[in-house]
């Protein structure tokens, strides 16, 4: 647009705590409290551990420092950054976008849900049945597939207020920028976010039934480590786990300085998210065996994942505690933090590619993003229909969207335009930590081979048969119209003009320069 | 709780923290690079429009 908007800098983080504390908001999610205890539980116990830390190591960190150097030498949003790759790339960075846009729909009702839950809790008003308060009178979920169709615009004012507030809030920190909204809430929630669940997490484990809860969870089942399924479940919970893949990662490191280490603070991203699910692990089944001991019933019989465990066995738990309103405002308090940054960082994304694109302000950016995917959100999601569209959603874009994405990452990136050199070289150039030709392996084969795998099985099973049971045509539209959602607009947004940035050299120029009349070029 | 379960979890948690506080700790002690090849300075002028004087 104006040549005034061209010519604002780049926003960067002021330093290096500041990204670490923004990319560990972003890493450090819902996904953290309420699916790792659970999968580590279904999938062999402590045996778990061994293909976790390989997955970790051989898939997690590269995947992340791959990010890293897309976003950091190619300096962009995902569209911008794949742009400058290759131009048609572009898709593959707007697939990335709509991948977000699809996410931060639904992820702001389950902020709202917990937000409306922490304030709950300090009457405990879920009483004694927390089943029937969440779905019949918190949600007033629709009896879909009895009475009631797959899809209502019946309106709950508990759900929308909320998630109307939630929306406000999120983009009034993204219009305040990446400094001073994005950095400076990261700043603030993220030890905050440790210290109460560190609280909460101390507490659990000195409930009764605590020692059979975490007996439970680090038992090791070590036949478990022939089951390929433990193998392809530990990848998905590091790759779920650490924020990859669709583009925030990119964004993030987008705004770093030029001269900036990246893999050392990687390496503490990708540990400090590892380390937040160890600790989600003892509260959440120290927590568990409490509520198998108290009820009298075996630990296996309880909600253990999801969306149940956090607003259904949870809110029994806090019943049941002694000083309960404080334990659960400690709870949904944590989960509020850690889903809100996640949700910044999701949403800081679709702000960066539209700046970047269109040339546009932050500010109209961020109106942009946040009156149109504000609305749907408040349309699709605070509905008595609302958790089966977020549930089939949730489901498709993450396992084949967010999956699909990475693959074509790692095949165009490494594989069809042999970039992983050049980016290797960028990584080396700017961290203290070396990258290693082990590097080329992990991006190039072992997180390709394995999300293929995962692809593969998650389409295979979904053909058939319907997921949780749903109505099939309601899945064609929900699930898979989900996937065809995120094809359609990224060629939609592809197939505008761009606006932004054009020429760019990336830096360090690669191959390394070494005659000296072209490094002084270089260096001017 | 059983042994195993506690030697488990001991691993468990020695492995990942440990590994946290290796990396903050490497961090500290480096946390940038001194040395890097020229260019590189965040002055903006690429992202910079041409200016245009009124005449």
């Amino acid at each position: 647009m104006s040549a005034q908007h061209k010519s604002a800098p780049r926003e960067q983080f002021t330093g290096q705590v500041g990204f670490i504390l923004s990319a560990i908001g972003s890493a450090v999610g819902l996904g953290n409290i309420w699916r790792f205890p659970g999968v580590a539980y279904e999938n062999g116990g402590g045996a778990f551990l061994v293909p976790y830390l390989i997955a970790l190591l051989t898939a997690g960190i590269p995947i992340l420092f791959l990010d890293y150097a897309i976003g950091h030498r190619f300096r962009g949003g995902a569209p911008q950054a794949f742009r400058r790759i290759k131009g048609w790339l572009e898709t593959l960075g707007w697939f990335q976008v709509m991948i977000c846009i699809v996410i931060a729909v639904y992820y702001a009702a389950v902020v709202a849900w917990a937000a409306s839950f922490f304030v709950y809790s300090f009457g405990l008003d879920w009483g004694d049945d927390p089943a029937t308060f969440f779905i019949g009178e918190h949600l007033q979920l629709a009896d879909a597939g009895g009475a009631d169709p797959w899809l209502t615009f019946d309106f709950v004012a508990a759900v929308l207020i909320p998630l109307a507030l939630v929306w406000l809030v999120v983009v009034a920190v993204l219009a305040a920028g990446v400094v001073k909204g994005v950095q400076r809430a990261n700043i603030v929630f993220i030890p905050l976010l440790l210290v109460s669940f560190g609280a909460l997490v101390v507490r659990a484990l000195f409930l009764d039934g605590a020692g059979d809860g975490l007996n439970a969870l680090f038992t090791p089942q070590w036949d478990a480590l022939a089951d390929p399924e433990v193998w392809i479940a530990a990848y998905g919970q590091i790759f779920f786990s650490l924020s990859v893949a669709f583009g925030i990662m990119i964004t993030y490191a987008s705004y770093r300085r030029r001269r900036s280490n990246m893999t050392g603070p990687g390496l503490v991203v990708a540990f400090s998210n590892s380390g937040f699910e160890m600790l989600a692990g003892l509260g959440v089944f120290s927590a568990l065996g409490f509520l198998a001991l108290e009820q009298g019933v075996a630990l296996e019989e309880l909600n253990l994942t999801g969306v149940t465990l956090a607003f259904i066995t949870f809110p029994a738990i806090v019943s049941e505690m002694p000083a309960g309103a404080l334990f659960g405002a400690l709870f949904f308090g944590s989960l509020v933090m850690a889903g809100f940054t996640s949700l910044v960082s999701i949403l800081q994304v679709v702000s960066a590619a539209l700046q970047e694109k269109f040339a546009l302000s932050r500010t109209a950016a961020v109106l942009w993003l946040g009156g149109v995917l504000g609305v749907v959100s408040v349309v699709g999601f605070s509905t008595t229909t609302g958790l089966f569209l977020l549930d089939t959603v949730d489901h498709w874009v993450n396992n084949m969207g967010i999956v699909a994405s990475a693959i074509l990452m790692c095949v165009f990136v490494v594989w069809v335009y042999r970039r992983a050199p050049e980016l290797r070289y960028h990584l080396n150039a700017v961290s203290t930590t070396q990258l290693g030709a082990w590097w080329y392996a992990c991006v190039g084969v072992i997180i390709p081979v394995m999300l293929t795998i995962m692809l593969v099985q998650t389409v295979r099973v979904r053909i058939s048969e319907p997921y949780e049971g749903y109505d099939e045509t309601y899945l064609l539209y929900a699930g898979w119209g989900t996937v065809a959602l995120l094809v359609v607009g990224s060629l939609a947004f592809w197939a505008f003009r761009w606006r932004g940035p054009g020429l760019y050299r990336a830096w360090p120029p690669y191959p390394p320069v070494e005659d000296p009349a072209v490094r002084k070029e270089a260096s001017r | 709780m059983s042994t195993t379960a506690i030697i488990m979890m001991a691993v468990a948690l020695i492995v990942v923290w440990g590994g946290l506080i290796l990396a903050i700790v490497a961090l500290r002690s480096r946390p940038e690079r001194t040395e890097f090849p020229p260019g590189g300075e965040d002055d903006h002028r690429e992202d910079m429009g041409i200016i245009e004087h009124d005449t």
